[in-house]
């Protein structure tokens, strides 16, 4: 078929037809490249894909088009370009010069920022919640934990294996589960020891630090309640077990009632393939549970009736009361709320109108109000929620807000559906004391200086 | 480790043609096929249900004809749990003496030949701290603070050690169960000490009556 009768003048311009041809003629070629390359140079450029240099080399060499690419030290996910002088004046960059994946602007550097554990293997990496937006973490944001490392997992080798306590024993291929009946639902993960260094005394400077293992994802897959269905549980059955495809073999019991209400076992993460991080290709979500227990790299349900007290639920994720026990199975997260906009480490640079901004959210159903106040908890104002408030996830507030410029201190207070209210660090150590690290949700405070220097306080 | 594979399957490629290149499985995506006349990408392909038998579709009835049933082998390939009361342990034995000697060749170098853990590492203690957990410096190891004996073993077994885990045998996991809990007071510490389904079932760990189910929300009202 001739470019003219696929592009016909009838409706694409000269220009138009001209790129479109020319785009054609790159595809062309890229798919000759790729029959005769050997297919494993997709793995070394790092970052950069044979389709994008390729095309970036064409962009190169045609002069009247823009986007040639400067020294590459752009951020991650981004690539950098030359700054046109005045891009009204010439023709922008080609479509696809990013290989048909889309990369974010050189002028972006927000990334997630690893806690300096003794181990890369086990170590966790932290949302940049200050320069959020919305409700939503974009997928490459989303925080980590892991317990030992990112396995590489080929899907089209990994299956699910749901046994134990149910009539038939079955397995699942990544395909079987994509043929079941889906949902799609926007939910927050919260790592139980988010904020587990400000126990004591303020420790971490950013908002990042002090609150950012939690995201909001939209997560695709199949109720984990249509696979028990289908498989048939038998009387008695209380717990399964969820076990991951990693070197930790993670493991952490779920009970049943948690596994028929909303459970999912996921295969998708904000309209693709979860990440390789996320748990790639399959992983557990429990909305509002502890994030530990969202068990990624998905690969075995053993259903039972009695917990199997792994490691996870016992050595570690269990909180240690001043008397000496310690409580265990403690699944879902409390309400809890942070102020991201002005935040940790930023400066306000004069006195005057800002909107404060922040994200609440509880394990236990929708968020019904959040309160900001200016003074230390003295007053307290009612902000404005973007709608749709959804059960389990994030919820952004707003409030508008002008700094005279004398010393303030900034908090928030959330309440969820079931009347619970955000507590202070105070009231959470009456109860609890100093020796539990997992599950501090108190109210967050930040001092504004009379300079505009906000910072991390117990207030 | 994903880079030196696919140049391992590269070089392999480059020394016998094409035509073994081909033949090697590939190890990431290939970009989506390109349809003729219009030049559309191709969406990916309709999943396919393992299900050899599909028997009746009736989705009402969670019949799908979707999945495959899950055979005894292929389940007792990655059934590795192990409860507290025993379930799930497997065939085997092994003594403190031998996890004396299987400690110090394996998991010594991260926490401690004495057992006390190498922080630097992130290695825990293993030991100590009995008595300690309501005091206002607590000090939580397997001894002091792991309610079961069956989370060591299955703990052990599962993800241990770092530089290879998985790859200890059940003979071993019990050996170094046997000297972990001897040296933590538990068991005994001759070398013949053995350790095993029954016996490993029947140890009542110092903080078994330690731990309460969560009464949350405890503040918030």
């Amino acid at each position: 078929m001739s470019d003219n009768e696929r592009f016909p003048a009838t409706r694409y311009g000269p220009a138009e037809r001209h790129m479109a041809e020319s785009l054609v003629e790159i595809e062309r070629q890229a798919l000759v490249q790729d029959e005769e390359e050997c297919e494993c140079r997709d793995g070394m450029f790092n970052g950069l894909t044979r389709r994008g240099l390729l095309m970036g080399g064409v962009a190169l060499g045609g002069s009247a088009i823009a986007g040639g690419r400067a020294q590459a030290d752009a951020p991650p996910g981004a690539i950098e370009y030359d700054v046109q002088p005045d891009p009204t004046k010439e023709q922008g960059r080609l479509i696809l010069d990013d290989g048909g994946y889309g990369s974010r602007s050189q002028f972006e550097s927000e990334v997630r920022w690893r806690y300096p554990t003794a181990s890369l293997d086990s170590s966790w990496s932290m949302t940049p919640l200050a320069s959020g937006q919305g409700i939503m973490t974009p997928s490459g944001l989303h925080f980590e934990r892991h317990h030992a490392g990112i396995p590489t997992i080929d899907p089209r080798s990994h299956e699910l294996i749901l046994h134990g306590m149910v009539d038939q024993p079955l397995r699942f291929t990544m395909d079987d589960l994509k043929r079941l009946p889906a949902v799609s639902k926007i939910h927050f993960i919260e790592c139980s020891g988010n904020g587990l260094t400000e126990w004591a005394k303020p420790t971490l400077k950013t908002v990042q630090g002090t609150h950012g293992l939690t995201s909001t994802s939209e997560w695709t897959g199949v109720r984990l309640s249509t696979l028990l269905e289908i498989a048939g549980v038998q009387d008695g059955a209380a717990w399964i077990l969820a076990e991951g495809a990693d070197a930790a073999v993670m493991t952490r019991s779920v009970p049943i009632d948690k596994a028929m209400d909303d459970a999912i076992v996921a295969y998708a993460q904000n309209g693709e393939a979860l990440r390789p991080e996320q748990g790639y290709p399959l992983r557990l979500l429990l909305p509002g549970y502890e994030g530990n227990t969202h068990i990624k790299w998905l690969r075995r349900l053993d259903v039972s009736d009695k917990p199997f007290m792994t490691r996870e639920e016992t050595s570690k994720y269990t909180d240690l009361m001043p008397d000496g026990s310690a409580r265990q199975f403690s699944l879902e997260m409390d309400a809890k709320s942070v102020i991201t906009f002005p935040s940790g480490a930023m400066k306000l640079p004069r006195a005057g109108f800002y909107e404060v901004t922040g994200i609440a959210w509880s394990g236990r159903g929708k968020i019904a109000k959040v309160e900001v106040s200016a003074d230390g908890g003295a007053t307290w104002q009612e902000a404005t929620l973007d709608g749709p408030v959804l059960s389990k996830c994030h919820t952004r507030f707003r409030l508008p807000w002008t700094w005279t410029g004398e010393e303030a201190v900034l908090q928030s207070r959330a309440v969820d559906e079931t009347g619970y209210v955000q507590p202070t660090l105070e009231q959470l150590v009456e109860v609890r004391g100093l020796k539990s690290v997992y599950h501090l949700n108190a109210i967050q405070s930040w001092h504004i200086a009379p300079g505009g220097e906000v910072t991390n306080v117990h207030a | 480790m994903f880079t030196r594979n696919l140049t391992f399957i590269c070089a392999i490629g480059a020394l016998a043609g094409p035509a073994l290149a081909q033949d090697s499985p590939r190890t990431a995506a290939a970009l989506p096929e390109t349809l003729e006349e219009t030049g559309e990408r191709a969406p990916a392909e309709v999943p396919k249900s393992s299900a050899e038998d599909v028997g009746d579709i009736a989705p009402a009835n969670n019949a799908y004809g979707v999945g495959s049933p899950a055979s005894e082998e292929a389940i007792a390939a990655i059934d590795i749990d192990v409860m507290p009361d025993g379930r799930g342990l497997p065939d085997g034995s092994g003594t403190y003496g031998e996890g004396e000697e299987l400690y110090e060749a394996i998991c010594a170098a991260c926490h401690g030949a004495d057992l006390m853990g190498i922080s630097q590492l992130g290695a825990p203690q293993l030991i100590g701290g009995r008595g300690t957990l309501a005091t206002d410096a607590p000090v939580k190891t397997v001894e002091s603070y792991w309610p079961y004996a069956s989370t060591l073993f299955d703990y052990t077994h599962r993800a241990m050690p770092m530089t290879e885990p998985g790859s200890l045998t059940a003979d071993e996991v019990y050996a170094i169960s046997a000297y972990v809990l001897g040296r933590a007071g538990i068991i005994g510490t001759e070398p013949g000490t053995l350790l095993d389904a029954a016996s490993m079932a029947d140890i009542k760990m110092p903080n078994a009556d330690g731990f309460v189910s969560d009464p949350r929300p405890d503040t918030g009202q």
